[in-house]
């Protein structure tokens, strides 16, 4: 049961109930991703909002467990804010402690440490990671994207 | 028949806390059929129908031994079935070996019900010969049933396609009655019969029907190996699928002829050792009975369902199945984390969609959780399963 309540920690429960940055807006200085794990319905979009370099704004939409929209709505909260530099590595940074892979301690994760109980679940390392990949592909791959 | 000692048969079941709820994905392996293809690695383990020695002679004479035993089990004749590497890759085969009949405007019948497996390759020859795909409506429940059928059977009708038993919700097809008004209209009929024939009595004869597939690895048998049921006309006419060795008969530089069905159809070397493995679950099978089969997992269906209808705050997609499974959800609580939970208490059972989105749209879930019982459940296991589905609500749903 620790295991277990390791990876449904309070944080996650709170995200997962009362998500925030919810809706994706009709905003064409968005850049959105919509991702989809057809194995279990997950179905993530992420929509961002770049200027000069930092990340204005993040927001999430979908359906799907607990953990897959927990995730998301904790990514939009802390990575607003922040250069794109710096999310694209702390996102990284997210998905190596998922993957129970060394990671640079020193990032400040806030509520997406709770996620780090994920690693103990093999099945559910999709669901914890699938919103920060849409999130990576809203801000790499600068103008090519349509 | 004494249900409870064939747990014996079945090494896993000892794995501490495991409580195995998924047969419909696949069935675990008894002892006996373990042993026989172990037997067949150590003690012949020589190729099929090739080579004039004693060994390859003994394992043609099994093989073939085998084919009858699987063949009699669905009332076919040997000759009749065609062993593939699945239930899915049998299916493909009957939609690449059928594909030159279609043209464009034809219609293939197939349901919402369908798995994947079922759909997928009817959709892709439709897409390709510009026919039209036509879904039979179910009814409120999710059923198939004869009158609705014939709502959508019309002349241009070439094939149809439609699961004998549905993989998520356990209803029967009435297939005896929907292929007699489907030959009248001269379609083949495709029966996926891969949840039926472990379950329920299947009598090819009976049915009718051109094509019946089914897997070995849901049926007590091993992974890698369906069947293929073709009525002989069907499988004469039809060309080969793959070429190769086995399946020639005669080959010149410019020019090549094929061996009469089943091996037409059998290029390379068989999965011998699954085939003498699957006949071994076929005679394991038939020694319990497949009315006691039936019967054992519709109690343990029955039981669950009776007491999963009783809990508050979950929502069953089948209550009236007849089939040995029940389809649910957990309300508010995605079925990925419900399993979790179950999960940790060692009970295995399938959450997501089931190889079957068509299915998940129609019922408005994106997953549901399915539980399907088979000879090896006992009732207490069924009764553990529904107080941990309880926990796994409250789990979630505490305030």
């Amino acid at each position: 049961m620790r295991k277990l309540d390791n990876l449904y920690r309070q944080i996650i429960m709170d995200h997962y109930k009362n998500p925030r940055n919810k809706g994706i807006p009709d905003d064409d200085r968005y850049r959105k991703e919509h991702i989809r794990n057809p194995s279990c319905g997950d179905d993530v979009t992420i929509a961002t909002l770049v200027e000069e370099g930092t990340v204005k704004d993040i927001r999430q939409d979908g359906t799907g467990c607990s953990i897959c929209c927990a995730s998301a709505s904790v990514l939009s909260e802390l990575l607003e804010g922040k250069t794109v530099a710096d999310a694209l590595r702390v996102s990284e940074n997210y998905v190596d402690m998922i993957m129970g892979k060394p990671f640079d301690e020193a990032i400040a994760f806030e509520d997406a440490l709770a996620f780090e109980g994920v690693k103990d679940f093999p099945a559910r390392l999709k669901c914890a990671t699938i919103a920060w990949k849409a999130f990576d592909a809203t801000v790499k791959d600068g103008e090519n994207d349509e | 028949m004494d249900l409870s000692r064939l747990r014996d048969d079945f090494p896993l079941l000892k794995r501490k806390h495991i409580r195995y709820f998924d047969t419909a994905a696949t069935s675990l392996t008894p002892r006996p059929v373990v042993a026989r293809m172990k037997d067949y690695y150590e003690n012949l383990s020589a190729n099929v129908h090739r080579g004039v020695y004693t060994l390859s002679h003994e394992a043609t004479e099994q093989y073939e031994a085998a084919r009858a035993t699987i063949a009699r089990f669905i009332n076919a004749f040997p000759e009749e079935c065609v062993f593939t590497r699945g239930a899915s890759g049998a299916l493909n085969m009957v939609a690449l070996g059928l594909a030159e009949k279609i043209a464009e405007g034809d219609e293939i019948v197939v349901s919402e019900l369908e798995h994947h497996s079922n759909f997928l390759p009817w959709l892709h020859l439709a897409k390709k010969r510009r026919a039209k795909l036509v879904f039979v409506p179910l009814t409120d429940e999710g059923r198939i049933t004869t009158e609705n059928f014939a709502s959508v059977l019309t002349e241009r009708t070439k094939i149809v396609a439609l699961t004998h038993v549905s993989n998520v919700l356990g209803y029967t097809t009435p297939v005896e009655e929907i292929t007699r008004l489907a030959r009248e209209k001269e379609a083949y009929v495709v029966i996926d019969a891969a949840q039926s024939v472990p379950h329920i009595p299947v009598d090819v004869k009976r049915i009718g029907c051109d094509f019946l597939v089914f897997s070995s690895h849901k049926a007590l048998g091993p992974t890698g190996l369906g069947v293929l049921y073709g009525k002989k006309e069907r499988l004469e006419e039809m060309d080969p699928i793959e070429y190769g060795g086995d399946m020639v008969d005669l080959a010149e530089k410019d020019h090549a002829t094929w061996q009469d069905p089943p091996i037409k159809f059998e290029t390379g070397t068989p999965p011998i050792a699954e085939v003498l493995g699957f006949a071994e679950a076929v005679r394991y099978m038939e020694r319990i009975g497949r009315a006691e089969i039936k019967r054992h997992g519709e109690n343990l269906r029955a039981h669950t369902m009776e007491k999963l209808r009783a809990m508050e705050g979950v929502t069953i997609h089948n209550e009236s199945t007849e089939g040995s499974l029940i389809s649910f959800n957990i309300d508010g609580v995605h079925p990925h984390d419900a399993v979790t939970i179950l999960d940790s208490e060692g009970f295995a059972l399938r959450a997501g969609h089931h190889c079957a989105q068509p299915l998940m749209a129609w019922l408005s879930v994106p997953a549901t959780l399915r539980a399907s019982f088979y000879i090896y459940n006992t009732i207490s296991e069924c009764d553990g399963l529904v107080e941990a589905v309880g926990r796994a609500r409250d789990y979630f749903l505490s305030p």
